[in-house]
């Protein structure tokens, strides 16, 4: 995928398995550097997974992962950037939203926020339409406010690589809209990667500069003006993919 | 009171202030990773070491601190090795350890199980003291990792993507509630000792609406209430725990019917 660029993602037939099964079997591919690589794929298909590998969170069973052509280990966490998609956060925990995106900042949780990290954290909240909620505690919020608290959180410390799992989820229309603008801006100020598991192809295709479609294996990927034919499509999905409401009419497959 | 009960009260509050600013200090951690069952459980292991220091006729913390050590590296051990989860490994040591303490305890020992079981002031000497100081150094020695804590508590796997070593500094957090927890026994007893975790950062939770915060104001509450139900004890001569307890269940009280829904 990366036709000699210099890649941010680099997994060399990566295989993990989680008890008798395997959720992810001999992946190879390349992210290059400053892509927009959306990973489409059924539930249960190692989505989830393959981030959590690039997080460092899930060892691999086989093979090996590079980001930016060095061992997972080796590599900055504060390079990266993340929005889970299932918050595995203490609720009852008392900590406001700009508690949680100072975390972007400093890579752990603050006694006490210094003026330049609460104006850093306040313009990342501004940057996603929650500055008003900075002070509310994060175990009122609704799910969609709740992402876009994590999605302030990983644009707060200007990763080279954001990783995202179903940002939108919870989001309604606008807000997934405004999403989608938000990354694309972020990743042309910053030259930067992003990595986002979705469901919906036609988002996807919209906004991507690459597409992979993985169940277990790696089904397909390339840019996104091409895209798998409709037997690949139906092998995966049993169908041609999911559609957005707001996009199905004009949407074109490759 | 007399020349006698300062000559008592001295080295019991003392000891008690510093152990109270420690256990509110690891306390927040207890209270919001919901491990009060843990702290229980690992001071009744406790007992079991004390029984043994008494038995061979030394000091009871020098074998009660390695003892409940091991007794928490246990059960980190049997809940990775098992996948049970830790409350089942901590009520199968923890009951384990109590009744080889209920077997080996000498009988005919001046200060009986209930003294250690409930807490006695007049068992506190100035070398509980010194431990009680080393432990506060512990604990600001630990002021780096209440961050690392924090931050796991709130969301563990985040605080790993960052690359914070939580599994390593977990196992700290378990080895520091271990050891608060014997240095404790003496002041307000085995089955009290958990209540010192768990009371003032209970109570902090309630007044405060960020995790400093609440750290802030639990060490003031235990700060406050452990050398005021000493006094009450010294006083009416009521068990020691009990008296600081009972203190601290009040204040619990009132900001739990202050609290705004």
């Amino acid at each position: 995928m990366t036709d000699g660029q210099p890649s941010a993602v680099q997994c060399d037939g990566i295989s993990v398995q989680l008890g008798e099964q395997f959720a992810l079997q001999h992946v190879s591919m390349s992210i290059p550097v400053g892509a927009f690589c959306t990973i489409l794929g059924p539930n249960g298909g190692g989505k989830s997974t393959f981030l959590r590998v690039l997080l460092g969170l899930q060892a691999v069973t086989r093979g090996s992962v590079q980001l930016f052509d060095a061992p997972i280990s080796a590599v900055n966490p504060r390079r990266i950037g993340t929005v889970p998609q299932s918050k595995r956060y203490d609720q009852n925990f008392p900590a406001r939203a700009l508690d949680v995106v100072a975390t972007g900042i400093h890579g752990k949780w603050s006694f006490r926020l210094d003026e330049t990290t609460r104006a850093s954290c306040l313009q990342a909240l501004d940057r996603v339409g929650l500055r008003s909620l900075a002070d509310r505690r994060v175990g009122v919020l609704s799910g969609g406010e709740l992402q876009r608290v994590y999605l302030a959180r990983a644009l707060v410390r200007q990763p080279e690589l954001l990783l995202l799992d179903e940002p939108a989820t919870g989001m309604d229309v606008r807000s997934e809209a405004d999403l989608h603008s938000i990354l694309e801006d972020y990743q042309t100020d910053h030259t930067a990667t992003v990595v986002m598991v979705s469901h919906d192809w036609s988002t996807a295709k919209h906004h991507s500069s690459h597409i992979m479609l993985l169940n277990s294996t790696l089904r397909w990927s390339g840019a996104s003006t091409d895209g798998p034919d409709d037997e690949v499509m139906r092998e995966v999905f049993g169908h041609r993919g999911h559609m957005h409401p707001m996009t199905q009419v004009g949407c074109t497959h490759g | 009171m007399d020349d006698f009960y300062w000559l008592v009260l001295a080295p019991a509050l003392c000891g008690g202030t510093l152990i109270a600013l420690v256990s509110a200090w690891v306390g927040v951690f207890v209270v919001q990773r919901g491990l009060s069952f843990v702290g229980a459980g690992l001071a009744h292991a406790a007992f079991g070491g004390v029984a043994l220091g008494v038995l061979w006729g030394i000091e009871p913390l020098y074998v009660a601190l390695p003892f409940t050590m091991l007794v928490a590296s246990l059960v980190v051990f049997i809940r990775n090795r098992t996948g049970l989860q830790s409350d089942t490994a901590i009520g199968i040591l923890f009951t384990s350890a109590m009744a080889l303490g209920m077997i080996v305890f000498p009988q005919d020992n001046a200060a009986g199980p209930m003294s250690y079981l409930f807490g006695d002031i007049l068992l506190v000497r100035w070398f509980d003291c010194i431990a009680a100081a080393v432990l506060v150094f512990v604990a600001l020695g630990s002021m780096r990792l209440w961050s690392s804590w924090a931050y796991a508590t709130f969301d563990k796997d985040q605080a790993k993507a960052d690359g914070l070593p939580v599994t390593r500094h977990d196992m700290y957090l378990i080895l520091f509630i271990a050891a608060t927890v014997v240095v404790s026994i003496k002041l307000v007893g085995i089955v009290l000792t958990s209540a010192l975790l768990i009371i003032p950062p209970a109570t902090a939770r309630l007044c405060t609406r960020t995790f400093s915060g609440m750290t802030v104001v639990a060490l003031f509450i235990s700060g406050i209430t452990v050398p005021a139900g000493l006094m009450l004890s010294a006083l009416y001569s009521w068990p020691s725990g009990a008296s600081i307890i009972a203190i601290q269940a009040l204040v619990f009280t009132g900001a739990a019917l202050l609290k705004r829904s």
